[in-house]
């Protein structure tokens, strides 16, 4: 049977489940391009862990590796350096390392598993740029009371010899401690936390 | 001649586009010189368009080879030089022409009713052209490419919660890498320019089913002869076709002078990092975008927070969109509104330009003052317009345009 009106509910309706339906389908294919971006198994594989040897590694030096495309520091510290850093407490923003930059093996004072060696990811915590190591007391642009550490030359953003951050610099938090950990006394295996955490 | 017209117009309406939009388009008669940069926008972006086919011919997107295939295109390229100087100095000339071409449409109104979607696509198209210069900037592969290409990415990870995340989707790698480069590649030299194309054509479209807005801020509409054609419009071909040649010429003058003498500009169209390849492991000792995008820049560095400096630079472009709401006053054109309105919108002009020039610098303390003080006045002049604009004291406005 017919009649002369439309009936525009249930054109609505209709109109409106085939959207729905289409905006679904619309959904699921948009699903292997936006995965496409993620990264590829051959990124994924690269990202592997890396090993450092710092048997040659001196006091007061600083050694760079490449882990996953980015900068590790390694710094051997001196028994001064590790004093020096108990008295900048005041003048850090998280100095106890409540955020969670560092695996659980790395929050303590020195933020590391051997006191004297540190490990850290060498990308400001900011806007990602490479901070330059300024081992030098009390250099000149960076102020007397200046105990050594890690100056951002992109925005200013300093950082003491545990990769923590000064207050009033815009890097909010403290450099990442990648996970590490120590295969043989010398070797240390960048990447992974192994087994012993 | 006339008979294959005929016959076209049958199958195609090519008659009726060319008058809609050329011949019998009817535009107010009091234009000045700031009603030459539209047109020159559209010029530089031939440019770009040509040019930028042409480079892609010799240009490799892989991490590998980018840097060198640049270096290939000045040096062995048959004048491979020239085409890549065009595309860097027209990237540079697109924001100089948009910039002013925004700056005419804060001083004459004409982002206000009945033009707020003309506003609203001209903001998109000057989204999507940042989007699209930011894109370009990687492709070179130099230290700046890469530095300022990490430091823009970082911004998305203030996000909270998803940040580290979405930057890792959108580097596709856990740094800025080959992956990146690619996937970049594919955007600048395909989707965006489609993007940008289209908001241009539906910001014209806007334009020319309202009608133009003028100096005097008269809609010359209210006005018509007989024959329903505004007594202050004259077609745009050939009064303004041909006016706009001069425009043109002016315009190619100091784009050639550039492109040939001064291509790097000391600088600030081709920063000096840049002519060193990528290197992951090495920062260099002073990033800085390309000049036209340091005033947001001084923004961001300004709010010594992340997640709200990153939120204050969205914010500075994005109160842009909805100008033609915060503006509440009647009168379109400077011409005839309150001191004000002159003295904010000046004030306004001195911050961009201020924030521009700290953008290009390292902080110090007294720098990073300063850049707070243009970012309050920047964001000011939203702040004092919404107050004054709407019971501002203006002049009155002429009911027909002025000389």
């Amino acid at each position: 049977m017919t009649t002369d009106t439309v009936d525009t509910g249930k054109r609505r309706t209709l109109t409106l489940a085939t959207s729905a339906v289409a905006a679904v389908g619309a959904g699921f294919v948009a699903v292997p391009f936006v995965s496409s971006w993620a990264p590829s198994e051959r990124a994924k594989t690269a990202g592997a862990p890396v090993e450092v040897d710092i048997s040659k590694l001196d006091e007061g030096r600083l050694l760079t590796v490449e882990w996953r495309g980015k900068p590790v520091w390694v710094v051997k510290r001196s028994n001064k350096t590790l004093e020096d850093l108990k008295t900048l407490d005041d003048s850090l923003r998280d100095s106890a390392s409540e955020n969670d930059q560092q695996p659980e093996y790395a929050k303590n004072a020195s933020r590391s598993r051997k006191p004297e060696i540190l490990v850290l990811v060498g990308i400001c915590t900011h806007l990602g740029c490479s901070p330059t190591f300024r081992p030098d007391l009390a250099a000149a642009d960076l102020g007397a009371d200046w105990k050594g550490g890690f100056f951002c030359p992109c925005h200013g953003s300093k950082f003491d010899l545990a990769g923590r951050v000064y207050q009033g610099v815009p890097a909010p938090l403290n450099l990442e401690v990648p996970p590490h950990y120590y295969v043989s006394d010398n070797v240390i295996l960048i990447g992974e936390d192994g087994s012993a955490a | 001649m006339n008979k294959l017209l005929n016959w076209v117009d049958e199958r195609f309406p090519l008659s009726s586009l060319w008058n809609d939009h050329m011949g019998q388009y009817y535009a107010p008669k009091n234009f000045n010189f700031w009603y030459f940069f539209g047109s020159l926008a559209l010029l530089v972006l031939v440019i770009q368009i040509v040019s930028g086919i042409f480079l892609t011919m010799h240009y490799k997107p892989d991490g590998a080879t980018a840097f060198a295939s640049v270096e290939y295109i000045m040096r062995d390229v048959p004048y491979g030089w020239l085409i890549r100087y065009m595309h860097s100095t027209g990237a540079s000339a697109f924001f100089i022409v948009v910039y002013l071409h925004m700056f005419r449409g804060l001083m004459y109104g004409s982002y206000k009713q009945p033009r707020e979607l003309i506003w609203l696509f001209g903001m998109f198209i000057y989204l999507a052209l940042m989007a699209e210069a930011f894109m370009g900037y990687l492709l070179p592969w130099g230290q700046m490419s890469f530095w300022g290409a990490q430091v823009i990415i970082s911004l998305f990870g203030a996000i909270p919660w998803i940040g580290d995340a979405l930057t890792l989707w959108i580097r596709g790698d856990y740094v800025i890498s080959d992956a990146t480069l690619n996937r970049f590649f594919a955007l600048h030299v395909i989707a965006l320019p489609f993007v940008l194309v289209g908001l241009i054509v539906a910001h014209i479209i806007a334009l020319h089913e309202v009608g133009s807005n003028n100096p005097d801020g008269v809609e010359i509409k209210k006005n018509k002869d007989e024959n329903g054609i505004p007594k202050d419009g004259i077609p745009f071909h050939p009064y303004y076709s041909v006016k706009d040649i001069v425009g043109v010429i002016v315009f190619l003058m100091f784009f050639v002078s550039v492109m040939f003498f001064a291509p790097e500009m000391g600088g600030y169209f081709l920063e000096h990092a840049n002519f060193v390849p990528a290197d992951a492991l090495k920062t260099p000792e002073h990033i800085a975008p390309v000049w036209y995008f340091t005033p947001f820049y001084a923004i961001l560095r300004a709010v010594p927070d992340k997640l709200l400096g990153v939120i204050a630079m969205f914010a500075s472009i994005a109160v842009l969109f909805v100008l033609p709401w915060i503006d509440r006053c009647k009168v379109k054109s400077i011409r005839y509104r309150a001191a004000i309105y002159k003295v904010n919108l000046a004030a306004f002009v001195v911050s961009f330009l201020v924030l521009g020039y700290l953008g290009m610098l390292p902080t110090t303390p007294g720098r990073t003052l300063v850049a707070q003080i243009a970012s309050i006045v920047y964001f000011g002049f939203f702040a004092v317009l919404w107050y004054t604009s709407k019971n501002e004291q203006t002049k009155p406005v002429p009911e027909r345009v002025t000389k």
